[in-house]
């Protein structure tokens, strides 16, 4: 569904991918661990068009590098950033309409569901989504992307910060999300929720990826840990 | 005593709003660009003299509408072919681009129409008084402008708050890459903002020229002032706009109105002054004569005391 390959890119004169290679097939959950800084977000907006990309990013068959960032979103190709960009100055409300790629047209996912799910988010829904709390952003930002209707969702920390019941929260999130058939992309520093939900892992080190295998896989082989993973 | 508050609030209102008229489009673009631009009282100008020449041919009426529709257009082909090819050079480019860009309008403007004033006039219907008070009167056109301007801030105010396209402007202003990524078009809407804030910088000199006069200096007396109010109401605030809108005009119709000198208030206060003494000069100037710099005194202490504007978040 999404094949990278020899992704790079820069900020300015330093070169923050060098070459990635990954993919994602349809309805898999693939995750991409690695340390801060090693260039996991970059990545993402690499491939969302937000950082200039060079290389070949093929989603659903179609090349998408040198496309615009909305014409990448309308492909179906959703983005869940770890800075929790929420619209501050919106309602939750307008937030999730905004998720929307057309004006009050709900797909899979409807406002409804959404709040049903996180009745703390219906509480708050007319309020300035500025006020919530992580836990709560964190929620409202994946909500948002999902009332898109991706087929593939790319969520980077999702759980970073948060209490442990709200991360647990959120690994259910993700367990539905899977379960309605959307491919996810799961970017993480910890292993934990990863290593339980993906099918297939990645680590990258220093711009590209080290390691490529399955969770067991992972478990078992302490020196991709110990070297690129352990803090 | 009623007489000058009542007249000085009216010519406030009117000339407060049409800051905004201005301001609004202004610190719009600000804030979704982070660019300043230098042309925006010259399009304001343009629109003037469009409508001037377009009321030549067909009346007032039709140019009321046509001007801004196409000075709007222009506006949006400037940020299309022009300032979206220069961005990527950064803010002082864009700056610089917009410089310019005054520049040529006004040689345009002297180009086409000559440095004189023009003489684009109200209709008849409106170059009546609209009512007398205290033997002075207040003109019909002055309330037809009031009218528009009023009508304008009601459009804005409910479109960027009520509709989808606000809500992705409101959302653009503070994370426009995160709205592109969630399937919006942002390059077009910021194209769109280019061009409704030309449009409306259009309309206020349509509306402006026959009262202020329609001459090549129309942008330099407004344009620094525009920049005063972003400034003071906080840039990239619409509101902060409003109120400084508001604030100047009434600040500097009232200040107009006021003939009080120093040398008047210290007599009043008992104080007797030299005549012809080092800082005479001083004494004699009037509130009315400093009028015009009240905006920039403002500027000043604002960019002292409050760096962020009444109502911004961020500093200058």
């Amino acid at each position: 569904m999404l094949v990278v390959k020899d992704l790079n890119a820069y900020y300015g004169k330093s070169h923050i991918l060098q070459g990635v290679n990954f993919d994602v097939k349809q309805g898999e959950i693939v995750s991409i661990l690695g340390r801060n800084g090693v260039g996991r977000s970059t990545t993402c907006k690499a491939i969302m068009g937000d950082v200039e990309p060079h290389g070949s990013v093929m989603f659903k068959g179609e090349e998408i590098v040198g496309k615009k960032p909305h014409e990448i979103a309308h492909m179906g190709l959703g983005y869940v950033p770890e800075n929790r960009d929420i619209f501050p100055t919106l309602s939750v409300r307008q937030n999730l309409m905004l998720g929307m790629k057309e004006a009050g047209k709900e797909g899979v996912w409807k406002i409804d569901d959404l709040f049903d799910r996180f009745p703390n988010l219906k509480e708050r829904a007319e309020n300035d989504a500025g006020v919530l709390s992580g836990g709560e952003q964190q929620m409202l930002t994946m909500g948002r992307t999902l009332m898109g209707n991706p087929e593939l969702v790319m969520i980077d920390e999702p759980t970073e910060g948060l209490a442990p019941k709200i991360v647990e929260q959120v690994g259910e999130l993700l367990e539905e999300i899977a379960a309605r058939g959307v491919s996810i992309l799961l970017v993480e520093q910890k292993l934990t929720i990863a290593l339980k939900i993906a099918h297939r892992v990645f680590v990258m080190g220093h711009g590209h990826m080290v390691f490529e295998g399955t969770p067991d896989e992972l478990r078992a082989n302490d020196k991709i840990r110990e070297e690129w993973l352990e803090v | 005593m009623a007489e000058l508050i009542i007249f000085s609030l009216l010519h406030g209102l009117v000339y407060g709003l049409l800051l905004f008229m201005l301001a609004s489009g202004l610190t719009l673009i600000f804030s979704m660009m982070g660019v300043l631009n230098f042309a925006h009282a010259s399009i304001y100008m343009l629109g003037a003299y469009v409508a001037y020449t377009i009321s030549q041919y067909v009346g007032f009426w039709p140019g009321l509408i046509i001007a801004p529709v196409v000075v709007g257009l222009f506006g949006a082909l400037v940020e299309r072919y022009g300032l979206r090819h220069v961005h990527k050079y950064g803010h002082v480019a864009e700056l610089i681009f917009t410089f310019g860009l005054a520049f040529l309008i006004e040689e345009f403007v002297q180009l086409i129409w000559g440095k004189q004033t023009v003489g684009y006039h109200e209709p008849a219907v409106l170059a009546v008084p609209l009512f007398e008070m205290y033997g002075q009167t207040f003109p019909a056109y002055k309330a037809f402008m009031l009218l528009v301007s009023v009508a304008i801030f009601i459009v804005l105010l409910v479109v960027l708050t009520r509709s989808r396209v606000g809500l992705i402007i409101n959302a653009a202003i503070t994370h426009p890459s995160m709205v592109s990524m969630l399937g919006h078009n942002v390059p077009m809407v910021f194209m769109g903002v280019f061009g409704v804030g030309s449009a409306l910088a259009a309309l206020a000199g349509v509306i402006a020229g026959p009262s202020l006069g329609t001459s090549p200096g129309m942008a330099v007396l407004l344009g620094p002032i525009v920049f005063v109010v972003i400034v003071v109401g906080g840039l990239g605030s619409l509101i902060g706009a409003f109120v400084a809108s508001l604030l100047i005009g009434m600040m500097t119709t009232f200040a107009v109105a006021i003939d009080y000198s120093f040398g008047q208030f210290f007599m009043d206060v008992g104080l007797n002054m030299d005549p012809d003494g080092v800082l005479s000069d001083l004494y004699t100037v009037t509130i009315a004569q400093l009028g015009p710099i009240m905006p920039y005194m403002l500027l000043v202490l604002i960019l002292i005391f409050r760096p962020t504007g009444l109502f911004g978040t961020r500093e200058v």
